[in-house]
């Protein structure tokens, strides 16, 4: 075969065309690489090139899924690439769920994918059956050790003709995909030897880790909400003007509980967003449209709901890791039982 | 977050654009937002007519947390 020819996907930023304020573009299409497709291209020197770059908007992609992937399809069948790359796409959420709804694109007319992604990414758990995704770092400050991994996976695929190995062998996060091998012992044989060593306190790998279903059955309904008080919490960093606990505008390391009792509607003079991954114009113009407190607390009023809680709850959910975001709404779910909420509206940006 | 409140015993409706992501991290009742960087409001619309579309989806919102669900569940339209 002759030289790979390679598509590569890419959002606003890493596409050079801008930041949040560029996150509603539609796709489009350039010739050769872009950005960090440049540096791919220099590592995968004489045995694959890219050809074309497709760039879309974060938003845009998570607002119009299905009208990228068709257009992301149109362009795959006419271009007929033998890979395709797929950012690498960090913690950055919508990124990688737009990495990953490209590879399913693809996936479906048979081109490989390679892509990069934090294991945590929501990308990856809905879509790692469709691309072999190398683990990266958290941000973009990983590019440096991420460039060669996805390049040396590249290789190895070409040189493999398609034919890689495990996950943990070759360089990439497990697709959740069960392949038929030869083993050289049999099923019985593996599984005590594996007992035995559990038994020493020896190290030892199962062959087919379980399923991780962290799933929280729905709670009860409200029974007579006219007399419930209910809170508001945001990942939208929602914050009061300034920003006086200093939330972080990604990787958040806390969370703030702000008064509203006092506040009937929240103006661009009062609050304000403190979130870096998406464009803040509209929350900082009307925080309202990111925590409905104006709505609320008119509900409140007509006697529709018992009691908008005097607190809200803010974090940053941009690149925030899931062990915070817990150790964080776990705090917060604790505070609320004790004054008494019965109910909360989450809002996510 | 949605799930660690709910899992203390709190029901919690989540408001958010992305319906895959909100399924992926867990919320019951999902309410479809606008758009990502305004999930309550519409700029192209005036100040009064955005406040009327976010009673609306508040209105929708507070329907979820008095309806009974046993999975994850959409609230459409």
């Amino acid at each position: 075969m002759g030289k790979y020819k390679i598509v590569h996907y890419l959002n606003q930023f890493f596409g050079q065309i801008g930041g949040e304020e560029k996150a509603n573009i539609p796709p489009e299409v350039k010739e050769g690489p872009v950005g960090p497709g440049n540096a791919f291209n220099n590592a995968l020197g004489e045995e694959a090139e890219i050809v074309k770059t497709i760039i879309c908007g974060d938003s845009y992609f998570n607002e119009n899924t299905e009208e990228v992937q068709n257009k992301v399809k149109e362009i795959l069948q006419d271009v007929n690439p033998d890979l395709l790359i797929a950012g690498p796409a960090f913690n950055a959420g919508r990124y990688g769920v737009a990495c990953g709804g490209v590879a399913e694109v693809a996936n479906d007319l048979d081109i490989p994918v390679v892509s990069g992604i934090y294991p945590e990414n929501p990308g990856y758990d809905m879509y790692k059956q469709y691309a072999y995704f190398v683990e990266t770092s958290d941000s973009a400050a990983g590019m440096r050790n991420a460039l060669p991994d996805i390049v040396q996976l590249i290789k190895k695929y070409i040189e493999k003709d398609g034919d890689l190995g495990l996950p943990k062998e070759e360089g990439y996060l497990p697709r959740g995909i069960r392949k038929n091998i030869f083993a050289e012992k049999q099923g019985s044989k593996r599984a005590v030897e594996m007992l035995i060593a559990k038994i020493n306190g020896e190290e030892f790998e199962t062959e087919y880790p379980m399923p991780d279903f962290d799933r929280v059955d729905p709670v009860d309904p409200l029974e007579d909400v006219s007399n419930a008080r209910i809170a508001l919490v945001t990942s939208g960093g929602i914050v009061p003007k300034g920003n006086p606990d200093h939330i972080e505008s990604s990787s958040a390391s806390k969370y703030g509980k702000y008064s509203i009792e006092d506040i009937y509607e929240m103006t661009s003079e009062s609050h304000e967003t403190a979130h870096g991954g998406y464009d803040p114009v509209y929350a900082n113009e009307d925080p309202n449209c990111v925590l409905p407190v104006d709505v609320l607390k008119d509900m409140e009023e007509e006697g529709k709901i018992g009691k908008l809680h005097e607190y809200y709850y803010s974090t940053v959910g941009n690149g925030t890791s899931v062990a915070n975001a817990k150790a964080y709404a776990q705090e917060i779910a604790q505070e609320l039982l004790e004054d008494g909420v019965q109910a909360v509206i989450l809002t996510s940006t | 977050m949605v799930k660690e409140i709910e899992r203390a015993g709190i029901p919690v409706v989540h408001i958010a654009t992305v319906i895959p992501i909100s399924k992926t991290v867990g919320a019951n009742r999902i309410i479809p937002a606008v758009a990502i960087p305004h999930p309550l409001g519409d700029p192209n619309l005036a100040k009064a007519k955005q406040k009327a579309m976010r009673r609306i989806m508040v209105e929708k919102s507070i329907n979820a947390l008095e309806t009974p669900v046993d999975s994850q569940t959409v609230f459409e339209g």
